[in-house]
């Protein structure tokens, strides 16, 4: 119910949303949870084992029960926890886990099957027999499992990473957030303040206490609106800081779009931020803890500071005869409080003997609540006295246990919390993190007066680190009193008293860990799973750990926590994952006649992130073979043109060029002449085939090096390595110019009919004999021409500045078409380039030799080079290696596969049998069949032997004849003439 | 985790490539023996502790870096550029 008088809700501006269909009204700066209890809306949940009615716990990012489904189709978002989601006009929640109403929900005769599903009993039920795991273990188990669902349709809704950076981030803007944010920004220094959430100011908002005379609330908002003018501050509120991480950076998740219905046109629902800070100060402040008893998850029974936020800060009291339940002095100031606001509050029991009472209320010390009553919401509790048991009505059970320090980030960097024992509980051990301070209630100092000094202190040995220049602050007056509590963690007695919530956990669970020897607190964790669910054991963790102990007679520092991991709260993989999805996963490498070679109807292929076409289809053909076969045809009978722009090219300069490709080719450069381009084949520094291709002097001291599509990055970082580790004492300079140039193969026996015309000077064989490379003018640009040919035939490769290709490709396709060729694709260049034996990383996979590609030759012994040493190496050199073959059908079937793996006549096709296998197949128009390269055991000796090649994935069968891998034209006269 | 290229400053790691063990530096000479070169191309030392890594800044300048580094802490000692070791 509202209270009047109370709360920092605006009341001016009515706001409807609905739960479950039923239209409610709340008030802008409530949120899902406070609008709820408003209108006396107690269950709101089923639980995630037992279907058990549940009820709102507490008023934060901790909440375990209050999950629901908020919005519709594809940009609903479930598993939102009523407590952090702010009210909008239309908001639409549904409760989550119950089929088919959350009154009346099937699964909930679970709760009544509770005795055999205890603890374990996963592992130790879904065992036998065998026949049942897949077809009713497993379908039950998925029916059972998860929390929310998912809509199945693809998130329309847009997400985004950002980047920060500070010299002071501060976590929490409670009391000793803010005071740490203010002394840090009075110097100058660029401060962040972060907290998760969207009015600052943390239990100041949520409490009566004062600050200099005035409330804390308005305190708060007072160092807001002063930290929200400074240039060198940026607030961030609704900013989750999600993980510490290495070298200061921090995650942090803001939640940009969640308080609006549905995301702004052009804006973003959520922003993963990537914050690094030279120092932090942690003020996340502190999460009270339950009390296990029996039935204590009834709905109306919440943490004590929760009912205190609803009423200060909401103006809504959970319950009309209100009880609490405390072991510490602090939970009382919850009857205060009500009191004021003119709420009946039932009685006080605190389990301690010498509890004292604040003001005029009815105190039951050294009491404990044993029972709660009222399945679907509290209607009563049951006090255990010295004189017996009392039953009192009551509709909302204010409970705490005390306080634990929400110490998660201090442990995100394999620090362990230490134990306190005057607070009875964790505190962060000083220097988990480097750079980071702690500060207030994380820091186990509860005290409001404690908070502000504390984040005074801490914003001032950041200062120090920085080497700024540090303004003594005021701290302000606040409250002192200290923080009594003796520990209570479980009221004995008879029936299941629960740990988590969210998981479902009693007390009777981790008992019966212990006593099934899961001991140690990881083995408990995963065998009760107790603290796994999407609360992570907020409000659990230490009551479990503490039953633990008791169950297994170890004090709890001994007995330890389970790790912290980062996030803190829940991200959403779209956050985490924001710009990489699709085209931000693998962007589009275009080459300059993309524009051309789409508008010709070509299909695209990828490699890599490039973009090449498949073949270049005329009107009247209906398969991509006839498409390829026509290509061929063109090459090897009048002229074709391809665009190669995409092999990688490396600019080499300097008067130690030529020592450097010595190095890092197995063959001499050094003597290559100007003018001139060699064939190089290149080895990892173990002894196998890195990438081969082909270098060009254009120059004494120039060359331009390219390399396979596949290898450009990987090469380049091998010759930075090389120059840099290796020989930095040669004056030799590298870079990489593949998008500088595009370059177009010219291909064919009417190739140089072609460009002559086309160059500004025309060529001939003796000016440009085979392997010859120089400038040329092209229209009157400068370009570059190479003779060179992966074809076969009479070739030129033709490359100009990029920002002419597009009109170079034009052009040399419309003079190939007026000769009758014409464009042609990857699928015909891969056909040519078999023809004639040459390789691809098809072949060279990173476990090839030069050996094992016939290129033994081409190991210089007259120089050092990468890989020379190793590539001698027995194991690479001795006999019995897989080598490079050419094969062709031999059998009935005539179709070839790559992939195929090739055995020996007339034994069984299988691994031990195995002689080799196929690299790469295509159909060759020139010959009339299937040719193929592979790879077969001694290969190299083996020409003219006939074996079986299989390809058990597709169930093709046939026999191969090994061969020369060239297949045509094998003296090269065509490429020479 | 960042990483202080001598060239471009404090940067993400993410801009980084990871080569490993910096031994790949001390490049035997070509009749060093097998042994020599099976211990430059295979053998590392499994430490806990400070190793001299190989990392190259390929999202940024290009400059292949040693970084020494905590293996178990992540933190950084000395970045100091390759050429500078072996002028």
């Amino acid at each position: 119910m509202r209270v009047d008088g109370k709360g920092l809700i605006d009341r001016s501006q009515p706001v409807t949303f609905r739960f479950d269909g039923t239209a409610y009204r709340g008030f802008a700066g409530d949120t899902l949870a406070s609008a709820l209890l408003a209108n006396d809306v107690r269950h709101v949940a089923r639980s995630f084992k037992y279907h058990r009615p549940r009820g709102i716990l507490t008023a934060g990012s901790e909440e375990p029960n209050a999950l629901m489904t908020i919005g519709r189709g594809a940009s609903a978002d479930p598993n939102v926890r009523a407590t952090v989601q702010e009210l909008f006009e239309g908001l639409e929640a549904r409760s989550q886990n119950s089929w088919p109403s959350l009154g009346f929900d099937l699964l909930s005769v679970n709760d009544l099957a509770a005795p055999f599903l205890g603890a374990g009993f996963y592992y130790k039920t879904f065992m036998w027999p065998r026949v049942f795991w897949e077809k009713v273990y497993e379908p039950f188990i998925r029916r059972a499992a998860g929390l929310g669902a998912l809509s199945g349709e693809q998130d329309a809704d847009h997400y985004e990473k950002a980047y920060a950076f500070c010299d002071v981030l501060v976590i929490g803007a409670g009391p000793a957030g803010l005071m740490a944010a203010w002394t840090a920004a009075q110097s100058g220094v660029r401060v962040i303040l972060a907290d998760e959430d969207s009015r600052m100011g943390g239990r100041l908002n949520a409490e009566t206490l004062a600050i200099d005379g005035a409330s804390g609330a308005d305190w708060a908002a007072r160092m807001v609106s002063e930290l929200a003018a400074m240039d060198n501050v940026r607030l961030m509120p609704r900013t989750t800081v999600t993980g510490a991480h290495d070298g200061g950076t921090f995650g942090a998740l803001e939640r940009v779009s969640h308080h609006s219905n549905g995301v702004p046109k052009g804006g973003v629902k959520e922003t993963f931020w990537r914050i690094v800070a030279k120092r932090s100060v942690l003020a996340a402040g502190a999460i009270e803890r339950h009390v296990a008893f029996r039935n204590n998850d009834r709905p109306g029974v919440m943490a004590a500071s929760a009912v205190r936020a609803y009423l200060n800060r909401f103006g809504v009291s959970p319950g009309k005869a209100v009880t609490v339940f405390a072991n510490n002095d602090d939970a009382h100031r919850t009857a205060m409080d009500l009191q004021d606001a003119g709420v009946h509050v039932a009685a006080v029991i605190d389990s301690r003997r010498d509890a004292q009472a604040m003001g005029d209320y009815r105190l039951m010390s050294s009491a404990m609540v044993s029972d709660g009553h009222g399945r679907r919401g509290l209607e009563a509790i049951s006090v255990r006295t010295a004189s017996g048991v009392e039953k009192i009505a009551t509709d909302c059970l204010a409970v705490s246990g005390g306080w634990n320090p929400t110490v998660h980030m201090t442990c995100h960097m394999n620090g362990r919390p230490t134990w306190q024992d005057d607070i009875a509980s964790f505190v962060p051990t000083p220097g988990a993190i480097p750079g980071m301070d702690t500060a207030g209630a994380c820091n186990g100092s509860f005290a409001t007066a404690a908070c502000l000094a504390e984040g005074a202190a801490a914003a001032m040995r950041s200062l120090e680190a920085l080497g700024a220049t540090s303004t003594e602050v005021a701290v302000p007056e606040a409250d002192d009193s200290a923080y009594k509590i003796e520990p209570l963690w479980a009221v004995p007695g008879n029936g299941r008293a629960w740990l988590d919530f969210q998981n479902d956990v009693s007390v009777k669970d981790v008992k019966q860990a212990a006593q099934e020897n899961f001991a140690s607190v990881e083995h408990m964790k995963r065998y009760t799973t107790q603290g796994m669910a999407t609360d992570q054991g907020k409000n659990s963790n230490v009551a479990a750990l503490a039953v633990l102990a008791d169950a297994t007679g170890r004090g709890i520092p001994e007995t330890g926590t389970t790790t912290f991991r980062p996030p803190y709260s829940p991200v959403a993989l779209a956050a985490l994952g924001a710009g990489a999805q699709g085209k931000g996963f693998a962007p589009e490498r275009k080459t300059t006649s993309h524009a051309a070679t789409v508008a010709a109807g070509a299909p695209m292929i990828e490699a890599g992130l490039w973009y090449r076409p498949s073949y270049y289809p005329l009107p009247d053909e209906t398969t991509w073979r006839q498409s390829c076969d026509r290509e061929v045809g063109w090459v090897r009978n009048t002229v074709g043109i391809c665009d190669v722009s995409t092999l990688g090219k490396i600019d080499i300069q300097g008067p130690d060029a030529a020592q450097l490709l010595d190095f890092v080719y197995t063959n001499m450069f050094s003597t290559l002449k100007e003018n001139r381009v060699r064939y190089g084949l290149m080895l990892r520094e173990d002894g196998f085939v890195m990438d081969d291709g082909t270098t060009a002097r254009l120059g004494p001291n120039h060359y331009v090096m390219t390399t396979t599509t596949a290898a450009a990055g990987q090469v380049m970082r091998h010759l930075e390595f090389v120059t840099q580790a290796l020989r930095p004492d040669w004056d030799v300079r590298i870079m990489s110019v593949t998008e500088q140039w595009a370059q177009f193969a010219v291909a064919g026996p009417k190739a140089r009919t072609l460009l002559n015309g086309l160059l500004d000077h025309s060529i001939d064989d003796d000016q440009w004999p085979f392997m010859s490379c120089g400038t040329v003018g092209v229209q009157g640009v400068e370009g570059r021409l190479f003779r060179i040919s992966f074809s076969g035939e009479h070739a030129y490769e033709i490359a100009v500045p990029s920002r002419f290709g597009d009109s170079l490709f034009r052009l040399l396709v419309a003079r190939a078409e007026a000769l009758g060729g014409g464009a042609y694709g990857m699928e015909a260049l891969n056909v040519l380039r078999i023809e004639k034996g040459f390789i691809t990383h098809a072949e060279i996979d990173g476990r090839v030799t030069a050996q094992d590609i016939g290129m033994e030759r081409m190991l210089s012994k007259k120089k050092d080079f990468i890989g020379a040493t190793m590539a001698r190496r027995p194991g690479l050199t001795e006999d019995g290696r897989a080598q490079l073959v050419g094969l062709k059908p031999a059998g009935a079937v005539k179709q070839l596969t790559a992939g195929a793996h090739i055995y020996s006549d007339g034994e069984e096709p299988m691994h031990e049998h195995d002689q080799g296998y196929v690299t790469s197949v295509g159909f060759s128009p020139t010959l009339g069949h299937y040719v193929g390269l592979g790879f077969v055991r001694d290969g190299l000796i083996r020409h003219g032997d006939v074996l079986n090649m299989v390809d058990h994935v597709r169930g093709i069968q046939t026999r191969v004849e090994l061969c020369d891998p060239v297949f045509f034209d094998p003296e090269g006269g065509r490429t020479r003439g | 985790m960042r990483l202080h290229c001598p060239i471009c400053g404090e940067r993400d790691r993410r801009e980084f490539y990871y080569q490993g063990a910096a031994v790949m530096l001390e490049r035997p000479g070509p009749d060093a023996g097998a042994a020599a070169w099976d211990d430059y191309l295979h053998l590392r030392d499994n430490t806990a502790g400070d190793l001299d890594e190989l990392w190259s800044h390929d999202a940024g300048c290009g400059a292949w870096l040693r970084v020494t580094r905590n293996v178990s802490t992540h933190e950084i000692k000395t970045v100091v550029l390759a050429r500078e070791i072996k002028r």
